[in-house]
């Protein structure tokens, strides 16, 4: 399968079951697009008629581009069949380990933000800390569950989990001496509203979380909208000077500024521009997923901005780094030489099969946006997963379970979406969030297109 | 004169991927 556009005066070429990327000229591009489905003499004379006479173009310049094209499908790079599908299902099937844990410390928050999929961080239940005995369970549980993997994970989140700090930091040294006993290697993983950042977070953080996740819409006026605190009173006066504390104390250690938009701030890419200008380099701006009935839900009347939003931010993103003064965006990170291999790429994020999520009494779900929802409860860290027949449904969800990407140039890089998304938006994790869809497609455009400008310009 | 310039080939990572040690389109390890 192939997938072409043009973008910021590149002409892109996309073989969906390779992964190959090419850049080509007008010539290329439209010859690529008629190979399939029409003879070589009547190509030769449809590109003769259109580019003839303008580019000075000849019979044998266009039988040449043609061979070049034949020795890329020859090569594997083009038209490339997708013989991927069975994988699909056999990876599932046989993949029984657990790497990763989203360890809710605090079904409580001391911000009241209006947008909250997780109802203020109650999840729709009773305000909780997770005990010490709990957090040393879950961690014995996914060491036990873990099989030979060596690399494992454990997140931090909430509500807000510096509300249960003390726990946080025993918590991560219990997993510290076990996984010297055991041989494996743990990754842990902060996400933080901010409020409560002192020193002591600041330097714990940066010797042990090899992540913090710090939450921030951007410009004042739109992050003080939605993300206020009991009192009513926007947050941001009191947050942005303790990230910046934060980042430039973590040296070169990973964080990323993490914001959410919606309909009311469809410009987001003036609330990226501001986090850069606060001199934050590691962004991530996510659309709003909620109820379309809320007030700040997006329309479908908002796409097309945000289609131009995004390329708005890949050009900017491109000036900026030319000018030594650039910045990442979560979904424009691509690492095409040594990314993940086609088994992740068809599998995506593991929910309710490599990761869960436990809740502060042990509960486990499929991951941190079923948290609260019992029919998606799995088991609990005790006794493992006793619902199977959920879990079993979360096997397959892939790039391959809807029939509806069959035919999408796109399912390698979304590994079929995002099923928490997917069951928000339709009731069905096997569901398609069609807006999502969009939106992503349109990054991933961006993302392949700044790849490209790298590669042209010099600037990888 | 070249008309296409190529810029990790996914169909090779059938017979050497699916490790899991990556993090939950991660560097690969």
């Amino acid at each position: 399968m192939v997938h072409q556009y043009q973008l910021n005066g590149y002409n892109i070429v996309l073989d969906t079951c390779s992964g190959s990327i090419h850049c080509v000229d007008e010539v290329a591009y439209d010859i690529i697009a008629l190979y399939p489905n029409m003879p070589e003499e009547q190509i030769v004379s449809e590109i003769l008629e259109k580019f003839g006479e303008k580019e000075q173009i000849t019979e044998q310049d266009v039988r040449e581009c043609i061979q070049d094209v034949k020795a890329l499908e020859a090569a594997g790079k083009l038209y490339t069949e997708d013989t991927f599908q069975p994988l699909a299902f056999d990876f599932k099937a046989k993949n029984t380990v657990i790497k990763a844990l989203c360890l809710h410390v605090a079904h409580t928050c001391n911000l009241n933000c209006s947008y909250c999929f997780a109802s203020q961080g109650k999840y729709q239940g009773e305000r909780a800390l997770m005990s010490l005995e709990v957090g040393k369970q879950a961690i014995d549980f996914l060491i036990a569950h873990s099989g030979s993997r060596t690399n494992l994970e454990v997140d931090f989140f909430g509500g807000e989990p510096l509300m249960n700090w003390d726990v946080v930091k025993q918590i991560v040294a219990y997993a510290r001496e076990q996984e010297k006993i055991h041989h494996k290697n743990f990754r842990f993983t902060l996400t933080t509203n901010g409020i409560l950042i002192d020193d002591d977070v600041i330097e714990f953080s940066n010797r042990e979380m090899s992540n913090v996740v710090l939450s921030l819409d951007g410009r004042k006026e739109v992050h003080d909208h939605l993300r206020k605190n009991y009192a009513g009173e926007g947050s941001y006066d009191s947050i942005v000077p303790k990230f910046q504390e934060f980042v430039k104390a973590r040296g070169d250690k990973s964080y990323y500024i993490r914001g959410t938009f919606t309909h009311n701030n469809t410009d987001f890419t003036n609330d990226i521009f501001h986090m850069a200008d606060l001199g934050f380099t590691e962004l991530s701006m996510e659309p709003v997923v909620c109820a379309p009935s809320d007030p700040y839900a997006l329309t479908k009347e908002d796409l097309p901005v945000l289609f131009e939003q995004y390329e708005i931010l890949a050009k900017e993103m491109l000036k900026r780094e030319k000018e030594g003064r650039g910045f990442t965006f979560y979904h424009y990170m691509l690492d095409l030489t040594h990314g993940p291999c086609i088994y992740k790429r068809i599998s995506g994020c593991g929910s309710g099969t490599e990761y869960m999520a436990v809740t502060p009494w042990g509960d486990l779900y499929p991951c941190h946006q079923f948290v609260g929802d019992e029919g998606y409860r799995l088991g609990d860290i005790w006794e493992g997963v006793t619902n199977t027949e959920v879990q079993n449904d979360f096997k397959y969800c892939n790039a391959y379970a809807r029939k509806e990407c069959a035919d999408c140039w796109a399912k390698l890089y979304c590994s079929g979406g995002c099923a928490a998304n997917a069951y928000h938006a339709t009731g069905n994790i096997r569901g398609i969030y069609e807006y999502g869809c969009e939106l992503f497609k349109k990054r991933i455009e961006c993302a392949i297109m700044l790849k490209v400008a790298e590669s042209e310009e010099g600037l990888s | 004169m070249n008309r296409i310039k190529t810029i990790r080939d996914l169909k090779e990572s059938v017979q050497h991927g699916g490790c899991g040690e990556c993090q939950t389109a991660q560097p690969c390890e």
